[in-house]
């Protein structure tokens, strides 16, 4: 390994270092410094602005932009020449229970139900326990070292943890080896139509439990401690602390954590694409985009799919719009 | 808060014989069985590629990884070796630095801002934008790379022109909603004393961000650092679509996705470039973790 | 006053960054540049690698080499931006084909390469496989042999087997095994998102040396029914091979499904041997000598797949990296012509793992007598026939892949497989 490059740049890192946030920081100043030669009453229309303007900009152009351009394109036919109104939308959405795009959407609900309770309910479990015991970091560090690997990392490790050996052979897989402990035969777990789902979900809860851990941790720590002593005090047990205290307090940052993962469960992509393909009943929308995107080289029907999945997480937000005006509500 | 919990723990001390310490000792000891079992069975995975890290390729799939914990023992140092020899492994590391920092700062501070302004201030069309965001974070990434490219090729931010710069604008765009949605949570949460009293006595909306909102919501802000900075950190197909995989520009994922071969020879490097790249997010991590500390928001109002 | 301060400060950060950002990534070459995406990674890219430095030495053109495995989605992504390289070599060359017709390609037989030395050193074949429409788009500068099939001679000769030299000493060699209580085969077919290449080779050897070349050819260009007789038949020969339930191959459908195929070969290499028979492309020696610690010569040799009907004896697939540009400029003229000399093909060839498709090539280039052999079947063979999966659109290529998942695990399924592929087949030509 070569240091000396890496030695030799060194000075353009610290620039960047340096100056990034100094950019950053005179934009505010200086828009604040703007907004106050603004006569008294016009300042708080315009403030707002100058806070919201910069991520308005960018989410606008690398994000607002092209879903446009895919929802257009979703009209057009594979060539993008001709206009073919919803019928691309009609493609994916006939053939129902097995055609179109049906299995996907069918998986994708598995991984939004799974997925989703499955990394809440164990990143609350840590979060909460490891805050009970004097070596919470190492034990948090260890739940969260999943989330720094790779994806490819992660879909080699479950290769190990899924490799199957035939009956009566020494198994090589974790999982098998543990079933013949049992004098369970094996099992092929992601080439299995049968478990090929679960077997992928499980492979991305662990990779993720350590997400919800720290965001929920960092909710947890902000409960004022006090709270949780007076409570103590009146003779409260742990369980109804929790349920009655941390619990109501986390919601917020529970609706947030569940919300994101939901999301991220429209979006499962990588380790479906990595370990099957969609292959064995495992196809989600993300794949199937990607899919005839570069493989069919058909723009129509792959924005298709992308709207589809866009507007799934309609109801998603509609639930937060409630529960954002309900925390403004109890101010 | 210290006095509070001397005054607990005294009549526990005298109540150390009775039925409830008992239980209490019980419950105690459960917890570490539980927290330490379940982290146990947690990082079966991760030990079980560590230890394949340090195996010669031939006994992979000979053996299950557990056996090579008992004599005779055939470790290796081959697999580190072969990831060390990549040739433009400096250049990665300082290439991926690159991306990530300023791909982390930029998007963090925009959304506090953004995030500031969208709990506290009351603006037109608030709520929309937020929900916008949020919808946002569905938005599949793959989609929005020809658009995008296409942008930067007529903009002159391709990598040979501008470097990292249309990387780090990419990123952010796409980290904002989560960084936002995640901020805004935290912010909204301040308690609103806090503001009016503030008002009183005369703060700018910038005293009252850097001075108030900011120091209040450090565990939020690292655990955005955090998930932000490995998300880019482990990013391989964003940093190939808009940079590409030539040497000078790869970040390590994509030097270290390239040590296998078309066919996946070589696979076995994969374990040890594993290990390789989950270091710097690791340290990030260890060192934001003091901020997850209680009463940082406690000791501040009373303050 | 802090103001001001700050603003100067920030006007330096920035020209700071700017200027440093600029200078980090500025190339200073005289000849010019030439970017080339391929999909070479490992130890395939250092062996490309070594191939371009002579080039760079000779004419000072500095090639910038890309490579990814998904380096169809990074080139259609590239060229919808507009910003594609000046070379791209792709393992499937349907993909070009489809980009020649949409005349996103730079035609090379108008006065790019020098068409009597290319036309005195590449077989008809391997030209005709470049053309679309007649215009060549594409040129090869190396290839692969398929239909392989490896075995242990020290094993064989222990058991008295015989090398079969036609279909039926073959099958006749895989009942005198399986009676003598081991499976013939060992076949694997896992490769994460590519999952059932390795068994497609198997299908589409059969086709081309049961039912001859017209119909393989009809076959891939999406004229022949996957449901036709033909095809149909193919699918079942494979099927006797592969027995019923699977029953002739080690570990049965769970093993052959689950396994990566560059194991595949691994079972063969354990005392006793799980299997006797491994067909794979030449390019799995590699596995061998590595995984299994086996000797080539002693532990593992190879004879070609038969044929199944002795009308098309000497039929054999192979493959090849397809070269196309896709913007012209001198530097890129001057690269796809050095990667057609056998001088440069020789490079890649003597580190091992390629064969080079040239009329002139110096079979002494090979560095060891396998590949020497091998390099002698492509050479020999009385019909070579380009992969027919790499030849078909990508949809198509993807649905034939996972239908071989769906036959291994369940062949009795194989008329609604094949009508699936029809249907796929039905839009994938579009």
């Amino acid at each position: 390994m070569d240091f000396s490059q890496l030695l030799a740049d060194v000075p353009t890192l610290v620039a960047v270092i340096v100056g990034v946030p100094v950019v950053l920081a005179a934009y505010i100043i200086g828009g604040e410094y703007l907004v106050r030669l603004l006569p008294d009453k016009a300042r708080p229309s315009v403030r707002p602005w100058i806070w919201v303007g910069p991520a308005l900009a960018f989410v606008g152009v690398f994000l607002v932009y092209p879903v446009f351009g895919t929802a257009y394109r979703s009209l057009f036919d594979l060539s993008g020449d001709n206009f073919v109104g919803l019928s691309n939308y009609a493609n994916q959405l006939s053939g129902f229970p097995a055609g179109g795009a049906w299995i996907a959407i069918r998986n994708n609900l598995y991984w939004l139900a799974f997925f989703t309770i499955l990394v809440l309910l164990f990143g609350l479990l840590f979060a909460v326990l490891t805050d009970r015991v004097p070596y919470e970091s190492p034990i948090k560090s260890l739940i969260f070292m999943p989330m720094a690997i790779s994806f490819v990392a992660i879909a080699l490790i479950w290769k190990f943890m899924y490799s199957y050996q035939p009956p009566g052979e020494p198994q090589t897989g974790t999982v098998n080896a543990i079933l013949a402990v049992f004098h369970q035969d094996p099992r092929i777990w992601v080439q299995d139509p049968n478990l090929a789902n679960q077997a992928l979900i499980v492979a991305a809860v662990w990779g993720f439990v350590g997400f919800a851990m720290v965001i929920l941790s960092a909710a947890l720590k902000g409960i004022p401690g006090d709270l949780l002593e007076a409570a103590r005090v009146d003779g409260a047990g742990e369980l109804t602390i929790f349920r009655r205290i941390i619990f109501p307090l986390m919601m917020p940052t529970i609706v947030v954590v569940g919300t994101t993962l939901v999301i991220f469960a429209l979006k499962a992509f990588d380790i479906v694409y990595v370990m099957t393909n969609g292959n064995y009943d495992t196809d989600v929308l993300a794949n199937r985009m990607y899919k005839l995107l570069n493989a069919a080289q058909d723009y129509g029907n792959a924005s298709a799919v992308a709207i589809i999945l866009v507007a799934a997480v309609i109801p998603v937000l509609i639930f937060n719009l409630r529960q954002f005006r309900a925390v403004e509500a109890r101010r | 808060m210290t006095i509070a919990s001397e005054q607990i723990a005294t009549p526990a001390a005298e109540r150390r014989f009775s039925p409830e310490w008992l239980g209490q000792g019980f419950s105690k000891v459960l917890l570490h069985v539980v927290v330490i079992g379940i982290t146990l069975i947690w990082i079966i995975p991760t030990l079980g590629l560590f230890v394949s890290s340090f195996r010669p390729l031939d006994q992979f799939t000979a053996s299950g990884w557990w056996t090579a914990l008992v004599p005779p023992f055939k470790f290796t140092l081959d697999n580190y070796t072969g990831v060390l020899d990549a040739s433009n492994l400096g250049q990665s590391f300082f290439n991926s630095f690159m991306i990530t920092i300023p791909a982390t700062v930029i998007p963090v501070t925009i959304a506090a801002f953004a995030a500031y302004a969208f709990s506290w201030m009351k603006f037109w069309g608030r709520d929309f934008f937020f929900l916008a965001l949020v919808g946002l974070l569905a938005v599949p990434l793959q989609g929005t790379f020809v658009p995008i490219l296409k942008l930067f090729v007529q903009l002159g931010l391709t990598a040979d022109k501008v470097g990292f710069v249309g990387l780090w604008l990419v990123h952010t765009g796409y980290g904002l909603p989560f960084a936002i949605y995640l901020l805004a949570n935290f912010f909204r949460a301040l308690p609103t004393d806090l503001f009016e009293s503030a008002e009183i006595d005369g703060a700018g909306t910038l005293t009252v961000f850097f001075r108030i909102v900011l120091p209040l919501s450090v565990p939020a802000i690292a655990s955005l650092v955090i998930f932000q900075f490995l998300w880019i950190w482990n990013d391989y197909l964003v940093a190939l679509i808009y940079v590409g995989s030539t040497a000078e520009v790869a970040p390590l994922t994509v030097t270290l996705a390239n040590l296998v071969g078309s066919k996946g020879q070589d696979y076995q490097l994969l374990t040890a470039a594993a290990f390789f790249s989950m270091v710097v997010p690791l340290i990030v991590f260890f060192s934001l973790q003091r901020y997850f500390v209680r009463g940082i928001l406690a000791g501040s109002v009373k303050g | 006053m802090i103001g001001r301060k700050l603003t100067s400060l920030i006007g330096v950060a920035m020209a700071a960054v700017v200027a440093l950002v600029a200078c980090g990534t500025g190339s200073t070459t005289s000849k010019g540049t030439v970017h080339i995406l391929a999909v070479w990674s490992g130890a395939e890219q250092d062996s490309f690698k070594a191939v371009i430095a002579p080039f760079e030495a000779s004419t000072g053109i500095n090639v910038q080499y890309e490579s990814t495995r998904d380096v169809d989605a990074l080139l259609q992504t590239r060229l919808a931006a507009g910003n594609p390289p000046e070379i791209a070599s792709l393992p499937s060359p349907s993909t070009l084909t489809k980009l020649a017709g949409q005349g996103k390609l730079v035609q090379l037989d108008n006065g790019i390469l020098d068409m009597p030395t290319f036309n005195a050193q590449y077989a008809p074949g391997w030209i005709d496989l470049g053309k679309v429409n007649g215009k060549l788009y594409e040129i090869f500068a190396w290839a692969a042999v398929k239909g392989l099939v490896w075995y242990n001679p020290t094993k064989f000769t222990a058991k008295g087997y015989q090398v079969p030299t036609n279909w039926q000493d073959l099958m006749t060699l895989s009942s005198t095994i399986k009676s003598g209580g081991t499976t013939p085969w060992c076949i694997a077919v896992e490769n994460g998102a590519a999952s059932g290449w390795a068994g497609s080779d198997w299908v589409k050897e059969i086709v081309l040396s049961q039912a001859g070349p017209d119909v393989y050819n009809s076959w891939w260009q999406g004229k022949t029914k996957w449901t036709d007789p033909a095809i149909k038949a193919a699918w079942q020969t494979w099927g006797t091979v592969l027995g019923p339930n699977n029953s002739n191959v080690y570990g049965g459908k769970n093993y052959i499904l689950s396994t990566s195929f560059a194991n595949g070969g691994d079972p063969m290499f354990k005392n006793p041997p799980k299997c006797y028979m491994h067909n794979q492309a030449s390019f799995i020696t590699d596995n061998f000598v590595k995984q299994d610690k086996a000797v080539p010569g002693t532990d593992f040799k190879f004879f070609p797949l038969p044929d199944v009907n002795a009308q098309y004896a000497g039929a054999h697939v192979g493959a090849g990296d397809a070269f196309s540009m896709l913007k012209d400029t001198p530097q890129a003229r001057q690269l796809i012509k050095y990667l057609t000399t056998p001088d440069a093909q020789a490079i890649w060839v003597k580190r091992g793992g390629k064969l080079s498709p040239n009329k002139t090539f110096d079979l002494a280039n090979y560095p060891d007598d396998i590949t020497k052999q091998v390099a002698q079947v492509m050479t020999g063979a009385k019909i070579f026939a380009f992969d027919a999966g790499d030849l078909m659109p990508t949809t198509m290529r993807d649905a034939y892949w996972a239908a071989v998942l769906s036959f291994v695990a369940d062949q009795s399924k194989l008329d609604s497989i094949l009508a699936h592929l029809d249907s796929v087949q039905a839009t994938a030509y579009k």
